[in-house]
């Protein structure tokens, strides 16, 4: 399987933007620590993602979008890495992360652009998960940057009520060459 | 053996090997109160919970080791929350114990609740909010290694009143690993290819400065640095928070650098090739304007805390250990410097001409705040520990008072807390009783926490204050003398009211007065012939003296303002 190219940066994502997966005990509070530790640093967090992490209900993997303009990514990492309760910081510079982010999205539709919504679901891949008689919602789970094209694309739609989970990431796989 | 909670954290403490703990009770604590009856360890009932919370600080600011403080929930635990926030900002291992509400009352809006654990997130190393008496052993081992390894610092442990009531089988920790902190790990491998770019540096610098921080004293690595130094033939500097980690009297010694640093100390940063950084943060009280601070010197910056790495300035070689393995390094390699002879004729000019003076005192007063401190400190024994607040009369206590080891200046460095030092001065007795211990105040400072003297009275802890009395809150009249064209707002306090010496005395301590020379000497005889009570003393000094040399806020170090009398020649 080839990987996806870098999309690169888009209006969403800022300029300079870093990737921190960072492991941390799952014990009360510590998201407050964490999210505390930013606000009072004056650290800009882009989005951020929670789950307990692999297998091991004793920690949590929280994914930290962080906006590299708004302090050094090396202040950042090392005032998060005093929080006795971060076990480990893998820091994800975009070229070298495989990031993905969960779009939902209801919008009102009627017999008129029913199927527009159905185009535009089929054209970026988005996947119908729920319809009525008056709604449709679509998800789409994918780069960040082809759920800012989706997001886009709805715009044109009315009512639309949309969510994004904020991305998650894994280091991509080195690719060894093939003779 | 089953313990209840209470008496599972006076075990703990005890087996922590604590001997003084600094409290006030209350309603969620109360049951911690009652095992102190059988314990061991001496606890110290505090007027006022800043109180508490600062002489922990002072004990272990003179001791080196964790002080302990005791308070209930709500407002006994947002009355420490200054003390912790100082203790933060100054890297002081401190372990604070605060009661709080019953667990299942808590996020009600219970009497005197209060989410301390969240109120001093930013302000501890770690806290802990405990949730079944059995964690409690392991929570006081975790604080005390927390608070004392690595960048030390407050470690609050937050306990529910129902858990301690509750009971436990009792065991204790025997190892790092049952504190379960897996992602704490204060044991560094130092990188000997940094120790090595470190010695390339120092091998090519021909104006180096030992730039000596807090995290000098907090390694114990005054022995170190004083054979690295010597050998070296280096100048040295120690900032605020390191005075006492070199010998004032080492004729390499060039003595505090900073706002209100000497001249020699500041112009040689300004003008080195070379900074060595051990334990120093770069502080903005230090470097002023950033961008001109050392301009043309390398960096070697040596930090346990790596994150401190090229926070402010950008290191050359940046060291994670801490100093005294640092040092030890650096001396196993034998780094050596060039002749340093062309810098030190350099610097010797500047000592020359720019020494700290102060304008001649006058028989009949007001007081010299300078001279006050120099006649106090030439009648002192010798190891005098010395407190102070955070203003005018501490800088001029840092400036004119000689320290020669480690453990001998309590005062309050990053956070600047008023009121630190007669509270920060009984700690520091508690923690050194052999010790003489002078507190140098300032009328603004005494007031705020004074009432401790009544703590200092009642406990059998001797202290002697020496109020420098100039009415003011001095070193904001200072600046709104220079920097807001003498319009001064809100700075007068009046030298009679409080009348200084009755409230000594109604507070159970000799109150003394001095007014001219001649009851300066005689009061300071005085105190120290009085070794049984605490002593007060309201020294009246001239509230136009300003603190020199300065540098203005934010304003570069080579403007630095000399003393009046220096003045005249090219600076």
């Amino acid at each position: 399987m080839t990987p996806e190219p870098f999309l690169g940066v888009t209006d969403r994502t800022p300029v300079r933007h870093h990737i921190l997966s960072v492991l941390v005990e799952n014990k009360a509070g510590v998201l407050a620590r964490i999210a505390g530790l930013f606000a009072r640093r004056g650290f800009n967090i882009y989005s951020l993602a929670v789950a307990p992490a692999e297998g091991n209900a004793q920690f949590s993997r929280v994914t930290i979008v962080v906006d590299a303009e708004s302090a050094p990514l090396e202040q950042i990492v090392g005032q998060l890495d005093k929080l006795v309760n971060v076990v480990a910081i893998k820091d994800l510079a975009p070229r070298d992360a495989l990031e993905r982010e969960l779009l939902l999205a209801t919008l009102s539709v009627d017999n008129a652009n029913r199927g527009d919504v159905l185009d535009v679901a089929t054209n970026t891949g988005a996947s119908i998960v729920d319809v009525n008689a008056t709604s449709v919602t679509v998800m789409l789970a994918g780069t960040p940057g082809a759920c800012d094209q989706l997001e886009k694309a709805l715009e044109v739609f009315s009512g639309v009520e949309l969510q994004r989970t904020g991305r998650v990431a894994l280091p991509r796989l080195v690719q060894t060459a093939t003779a | 053996m089953q313990l209840t909670g209470a008496q599972a954290l006076i075990k703990s403490l005890e087996q922590e090997g604590v001997d003084t703990i600094f409290g006030l009770p209350g309603g969620a604590i109360l049951p911690v109160y009652d095992p102190i009856l059988d314990s061991s360890i001496r606890h110290i009932l505090v007027r006022h919970e800043q109180g508490a919370g600062h002489m922990a600080e002072g004990y272990a600011l003179a001791t080196g080791k964790a002080g302990v403080a005791m308070v209930t929930s709500g407002p006994g635990a947002t009355n420490i929350v200054t003390p912790i926030a100082n203790a933060h900002m100054d890297s002081t291992p401190l372990v604070v114990i605060t009661g709080q509400v019953a667990t299942a009352s808590i996020g009600s809006d219970a009497f005197q609740e209060c989410d301390i654990t969240g109120i001093t997130m930013g302000i501890t190393k770690h806290n802990f909010l405990i949730q079944s008496a059995h964690e409690i052993p392991r929570a006081v081992a975790a604080a005390f290694y927390l608070a004392t390894t690595g960048r030390p610092g407050p470690v609050l442990i937050d306990l529910p009143k129902d858990i301690s009531q509750s009971t436990m089988e009792w065991w204790y920790p025997e190892s790092i690993e049952e504190l379960d902190l897996p992602g704490y790990h204060p044991e560094i491998d130092i990188d000997q290819d940094a120790v090595a770019r470190a010695v390339e540096l120092i091998s090519q610098s021909e104006r180096p400065v030992l730039y000596v921080g807090g995290g000098t004293l907090k390694s114990r690595a005054h022995q170190d640095l004083l054979a690295f130094a010597e050998r070296t033939k280096m100048p040295v500097v120690t900032t605020l928070m390191a005075r006492g980690a070199f010998p004032d009297s080492h004729d390499q010694h060039l003595g505090m650098p900073g706002m209100h640093g000497m001249y020699s100390a500041v112009t040689a940063i300004q003008k080195s090739d070379l900074l060595i950084s051990l334990g120093a943060r770069f502080d903005d009280r230090v470097t002023g304007q950033v961008s001109s601070f050392a301009a043309n010197a390398k960096i070697i910056h040596v930090d346990i805390d790596k994150a401190e790495f090229n926070k402010v300035r950008r290191a050359d070689v940046a060291l994670q250990t801490n100093v005294a393995s640092a040092l030890q390094a650096l001396e196993a390699a034998k780094a050596s410097p060039q002749n340093l002879d062309v810098w030190w004729k350099e610097i010797r000019t500047w000592q020359e001409r720019y020494p700290l003076v102060y304008d001649e005192p006058t028989t009949e007063g007001p007081l010299r705040p300078q001279h006050v401190i120099e006649a106090i400190a030439k009648k002192a024994a010798p190891g005098t520990i010395v407190s102070a607040g955070v203003g005018q009369h501490q800088m001029w206590a840092s400036q004119f008072w000689e320290f020669e080891e480690p453990g001998t200046w309590v005062n309050s460095g990053g956070a600047g807390t008023m009121g630190f030092g007669v509270p920060a001065a009984i700690g520091a007795k508690v923690g050194r009783p052999d010790r003489t211990v002078w507190c140098i105040d300032g009328d603004g400072c005494f007031q705020m926490t004074a009432q401790e003297l009544v703590t200092a009275r009642a406990e059998g802890i001797p202290i002697k204050v020496a109020i420098l009395n100039n009415a003011y809150l001095g070193m904001v009249r200072q600046w709104q003398e220079m920097f807001y064209e003498e319009r001064y707002s809100e700075v007068y306090l009046s030298a009679d009211l409080p009348d200084y010496v009755k409230w000594a005395e109604a507070m159970g301590c000799v109150g003394l007065r001095a007014t001219n020379l001649k009851e300066m000497h005689e009061v300071i005889d005085q105190a120290n012939q009085i070794n049984d009570v605490p002593v007060v003393i309201d020294f009246r000094t001239d509230s136009s003296e300003k603190v020199f040399p300065m540098v203005a806020a934010g304003a570069s170090n080579d403007d630095i303002l000399v003393h009046p009398l220096l003045r005249g020649g090219a600076q």
